[in-house]
């Protein structure tokens, strides 16, 4: 195995340095005409935009988890703060407001606020970055599983908040959600010289998610490779020394939850209105658990495992077992269609993951080996500071 | 309390770094209890002490790592009693751990890079898009990171194994040429010749007096090795039960019947 492994690199290492770039331009181009070959209201589109929509939710998430090691288990927060954006300053649902900012003539006279896709998302990116650190804030001074709690607890707040929104007023008669009402007919995105985009052509659809993939992948890999992302691997591999070497633990952190929550934002805010609609119920605990299993599944702290395992666990979700395998069980005579059990299919897969490569499909170099005994052993020593 | 040599006040333009009346208590436990110290610029000073006697505590506190209970700490003309330990980094103070706190799962040279942080500018966006300045300074670290591997004595071909990888000696190696990479004035230096043999302490006694000198740093040695101590300190404090039992040079420490006492026990 370890053979195996030393002849890929070699073979890596051998490749001439334009390689890298040369792929990554061939692969776009590919991304960009993928969606010539599909009908433009194939399913498999549709489930290709979810995906994309779920991978960059990894990513975000995979700052926090994966490059600063601080297990969040409220990422769904974002998901709702995101999809409330489009519902804030893309709806008719602030009635009393008549705020119109570059968007399609078509709802130009309409009640509500009514700003462009970009500035909603930037809107997203902000307000998702402010509860980040809302929720980074109290968790700087624990460790590991209480960080998880406590992330937990947030997650929660904010979905509580969403259904019982309905009772905070604002004014007017306006109130801050729908609940589980829902906010329905959230505006399409709008673009001059393109037009409102329409669920029954979903070509522009992935377009503009993979935009918005193109750019959440280049900010993480740059960031990756700065002087913040070396800080917040010395944090997570060992706090005291990092603290000791210079670096600001408190500004470290609260910038990985920032930036990982504005990415989940963006993708929220996303799928907001690509469901045209809002509604409280979306935001349960188990979206949280589905994009971890992503990162997991991809291999903690690894860009490309991040958007593999959110292709991949996306492509299962909305795709292989509503539409494809759905009516399986029945050809077996099982009166149960596969949907009914997609939970436990998903615990089924993240086993065996754990089980035959825990550090994940596509993992990174140092979390490997963290997971081998000897470093962890080592930081386990480590964690407590000498007297 | 101090030698006719060095004046204890606060305002000495001499002393990089002045402790007064430093106690940490645990609970009821009381670690270091009332010490007073100063480091003379330039110089090479020693703390002493038998297991357990509060040396790696009262590190602890002039890094920031502990907060005193109370008692007051100077770096130059600055209070820096309460302030965070990236800050006190930042203002030139740089350590290295009894036990190596390397980041094993980094390379060494990431590792200083590391230790470069405090004195980096590049910012979230700066990041991002790269711009030709954040290039430069990270191209300079890096340069930097290199030359100091190469300086602490790390060959050429190990800068970048991981640290975890390295042999022990090497990882020490590594863990001060971290600690320089901040441009620190002050160099604190917990057991740097614990588990090494007596050929590797000679040379790193030798290496201290080279820093010092070329580097202009002060250095401030916790340290078992009484024959390194002896040998490089100018001048030792002994902590015996959080409390500084004497001070002076190291042939009058080595005179000193309490401090005999402390290690060896009551003579009968």
């Amino acid at each position: 195995m370890s053979e195996l492994r030393a002849q890929l690199q070699e073979w890596r290492d051998a490749l001439p340095p334009w390689f890298s770039r040369a792929l990554a331009a061939v692969l776009i181009v590919i991304g960009i005409l993928l969606p010539i070959f599909f009908t433009p209201a194939s399913g498999f589109l549709d489930a290709t935009v979810k995906s994309i929509a779920y991978a960059i939710m990894a990513l975000g998430l995979n700052i926090v988890v994966g490059f600063a090691g601080l297990l969040d288990l409220g990422y769904v927060a974002f998901y709702a703060l995101g999809a409330y954006s489009v519902g804030w300053f893309g709806s008719a649902f602030f009635f009393k407001a008549k705020i119109h900012v570059l968007v399609a003539s078509a709802i130009s006279q309409d009640i509500g606020i009514h700003l462009n896709f970009i500035l909603i998302l930037i809107a997203a990116a902000i307000i998702c970055a402010i509860a980040g650190v809302i929720i980074g804030l109290p968790t700087l001074r624990l460790r590991g599983d209480y960080i998880a709690i406590v992330t937990l607890a947030f997650g929660e707040i904010v979905a509580v908040l969403a259904v019982n929104g309905t009772s905070i007023h604002l004014g007017g008669g306006m109130t801050l959600t729908a609940g589980n009402l829902g906010i329905s007919g959230v505006d399409q995105p709008w673009f001059p010289g393109i037009g409102s985009f329409t669920q029954l052509n979903l070509r522009p659809w992935y377009w503009l998610a993979f935009a918005i993939l193109l750019v959440v992948l280049f900010v993480n890999v740059r960031l990756r490779d700065s002087r913040l992302g070396r800080a917040w691997v010395a944090l997570r591999e060992d706090e005291v020394a990092a603290v000791s070497m210079g670096i600001p633990l408190v500004r470290t952190k609260l910038l990985a939850y920032a930036i990982g929550a504005s990415i989940g934002g963006l993708s929220g805010a996303f799928f907001g209105t690509y469901f045209t609609e809002v509604n409280a119920g979306q935001f349960a605990f188990g979206f949280s658990i589905f994009i971890l299993a992503m990162v997991i599944v991809g291999g903690m702290g690894s860009v490309w495992g991040a958007l593999l395992g959110g292709l991949l666990l996306g492509y299962i979700n909305v795709y292989l077992i509503p539409d494809v395998l759905n009516n399986l069980p029945s050809k077996f005579g099982l009166n149960f269609s596969l949907t009914d059990v997609n939970y436990g299919i998903f615990g089924f897969l993240l086993l065996l993951v754990m089980i035959l490569r825990p550090q994940g499909l596509l993992p990174e170099r140092r979390r490997t080996l963290e997971l081998t005994a000897e470093i962890a052993a080592q930081d386990a020593e480590l964690t407590e500071p000498t007297v | 309390m101090s030698t006719d040599a060095v004046t204890p006040t606060p305002t000495a333009a001499a002393a990089v770094m002045v402790a007064q009346e430093l106690t940490k208590e645990f609970g009821g436990l009381v670690a270091v209890n009332g010490v007073s110290f100063d480091v003379p610029r330039h110089g090479i000073v020693s703390l002493i002490g038998p297991n357990g006697a509060g040396k790696t505590t009262f590190f602890n506190m002039l890094t920031g790592l502990y907060k005193p209970t109370r008692g007051r700490i100077l770096l130059g003309e600055r209070d820096v009693t309460r302030s965070r330990p990236d800050i006190i980094t930042g203002l030139g103070v740089a350590r290295t751990f009894q036990n190596i706190r390397l980041f094993g799962a980094m390379t060494a040279l990431e590792n200083v890079m590391i230790g470069r942080h405090s004195r980096m500018k590049a910012g979230v966006f700066g990041s991002i898009v790269r711009t030709p300045k954040v290039r430069a300074e990270e191209r300079a670290v890096r340069d930097r990171g290199r030359e100091l591997l190469r300086y602490v004595g790390l060959r050429e071909d190990t800068a970048d194994s991981l640290a975890s990888q390295l042999s022990y000696g090497d990882q020490r190696r590594v863990e001060i040429a971290r600690a320089l990479a901040s441009d620190p004035q002050l160099l604190l230096l917990d057991e740097p010749t614990a588990g090494m043999n007596p050929q590797e302490s000679d040379a790193l006694t030798g290496f201290m007096r080279k820093l010092r000198d070329e580097l202009s740093l002060t250095i401030l040695l916790i340290e078992h090795d009484m024959k390194v101590v002896m040998g490089v300190s100018e001048r030792v404090t002994v902590l015996d039960h959080g409390e500084k039992i004497a001070e002076g040079s190291p042939s009058e420490v080595r005179n000193d019947p309490r401090v005999i006492e402390a290690y060896l026990g009551k003579q009968t």
